[in-house]
């Protein structure tokens, strides 16, 4: 086989998204379903970009009440004082824990930041049927699914902060509405990559060879 | 033309014949080497053992606290339950349920419908409704995020060390067995068993 590469979709074959089980359907049935688990069968994910799209975009939106509104208010016998993502990783790097800090800088700030930017990206070049390097953009792909979920970090810490710093006068911390959009930030990138259909990246290399070949 | 000897990548398409592996052998796209299909030697038995051990532990980490919190004569202990209790009665209800799904109810769904497949197919046979359950399954996967609680956890111990003494409690260990644990049964655990169990509507 190796060689001559030949898609699935090339050739008429539809490959079942949850049992991998390649069938023949023909091209103008609409209504297909895989012979082995039922599944809806599609050549490729249906509306991908601009499911995708309306999630980043909704992201987009979110990511910037989720940096400058306060993830966490905190009241204490010193006073009371509100904290936003970045303003928490600057006390815990005047504080001392500079490694701490970095942990919390990459999960919290470069994670989504690099996120929303690799899907915009993605999406632009699948758009544009770019046939720029598909094994790097499979790369770039594969790591916003795998890093994603690890920013939700920051509303973790949060969480527990919450839980445990209730200290009737002392000092009790409460979540802010940061917290909130933050975590919606986290999800709607997520859904956004799942969204996205990977092989849309590889579908303009095989038109272009087509092309070249007629 | 038998189509069951064919596979298209998920990733990029392409077709390929599905060669016979080696023991614990990988197959992989020839074109973005992406993970198509593997040999898990006795990966029934293997995955019913971590997934059997993952649900002791998810128990203890669930029912113990995490961690514990002194200053000036002031306890408080917090399990997860706790954690999402205060969130909700500080009317964050948004976040406790965002870290209600991720930390319990999905690992919990997650290991309860592993063994709902898993046993019936140590006696080689398939549960009812395998397929809509296993597809479930690879929902549920996505949205289960115990290691970053982990680390959640310990972010914070290392934020509060300084201004108050901290005791470790029984379910931080549990957490940290059991992640691990429960990776080794997802990953032990190939879905082709399933399928291989299916018969194909229309084949002979």
């Amino acid at each position: 086989m190796r060689g001559i590469e030949v898609t699935a979709g090339e050739l008429g074959f539809y490959s079942c998204h949850t049992c991998n089980l390649v069938s023949k359907v023909s091209r103008d049935h609409h209504e297909a379903h895989c012979a082995r688990c039922g599944s809806h069968l599609h050549h490729r994910k249906p509306d991908s970009i601009s499911r995708a799209w309306a999630y980043l975009i909704a992201s987009y939106i979110l990511y910037i009440p989720a940096n400058v509104m306060p993830i966490m208010h905190t009241s204490s016998l010193f006073g009371a004082q509100s904290d936003t993502i970045m303003s928490g990783i600057i006390y815990l790097w005047v504080s001392g824990s500079w490694h701490l800090a970095l942990i919390v800088f990459i999960a919290s700030i470069l994670v989504p930041s690099a996120k929303l930017l690799a899907i915009t990206f993605l999406l632009i070049s699948v758009q544009r049927r770019s046939v720029w390097d598909p094994m790097q953009r499979t790369k770039i792909y594969r790591i916003v699914e795998l890093v994603g979920r690890w920013s939700m970090l920051d509303i973790y810490v949060v969480a527990i902060l919450v839980a445990l710093v209730q200290l009737q006068s002392l000092a009790t911390i409460k979540a802010g509405y940061g917290a909130v959009a933050f975590g919606a930030v986290v999800v709607l990138t997520m859904i956004a990559a799942m969204e996205f259909e990977p092989k849309l990246i590889w579908d303009p290399k095989r038109n272009r060879h087509e092309q070249t070949a007629v | 033309m038998d189509l069951s000897s064919l596979i298209a990548c998920h990733e990029c398409d392409l077709l390929q014949k599905r060669v016979a592996l080696p023991r614990r052998g990988v197959g992989r796209c020839s074109r973005c080497s992406a993970v198509l299909y593997r040999d898990s030697p006795s990966g029934i038995e293997r995955a019913l053992a971590c997934t059997l051990g993952s649900l002791i532990l998810f128990l203890i980490a669930n029912a113990y606290p995490i961690v514990g919190l002194e200053v000036q004569g002031n306890r408080v202990i917090a399990s997860l339950y706790d954690t999402l209790h205060t969130l909700w009665l500080d009317g964050r209800e948004d976040v406790a349920l965002l870290v209600g799904v991720t930390t319990m109810v999905a690992p919990a769904i997650q290991i309860g419908l592993l063994l709902y497949l898993l046993f019936p197919l140590h006696f080689n046979q398939l549960a009812d409704g395998a397929i809509p359950v296993l597809r479930f399954l690879q929902f549920v996967k996505t949205w289960s995020m115990m290691e970053v609680f982990m680390l959640g956890i310990l972010v914070s111990l290392v934020k509060l060390e300084h201004i108050a003494h901290l005791q470790v409690g029984i379910a931080l260990w549990a957490f940290g067995a059991l992640i691990p644990l429960l990776i080794l049964a997802v990953s032990a655990f190939n879905p082709d068993e399933i399928w291989a169990r299916v018969r194909v509507r229309g084949a002979a």
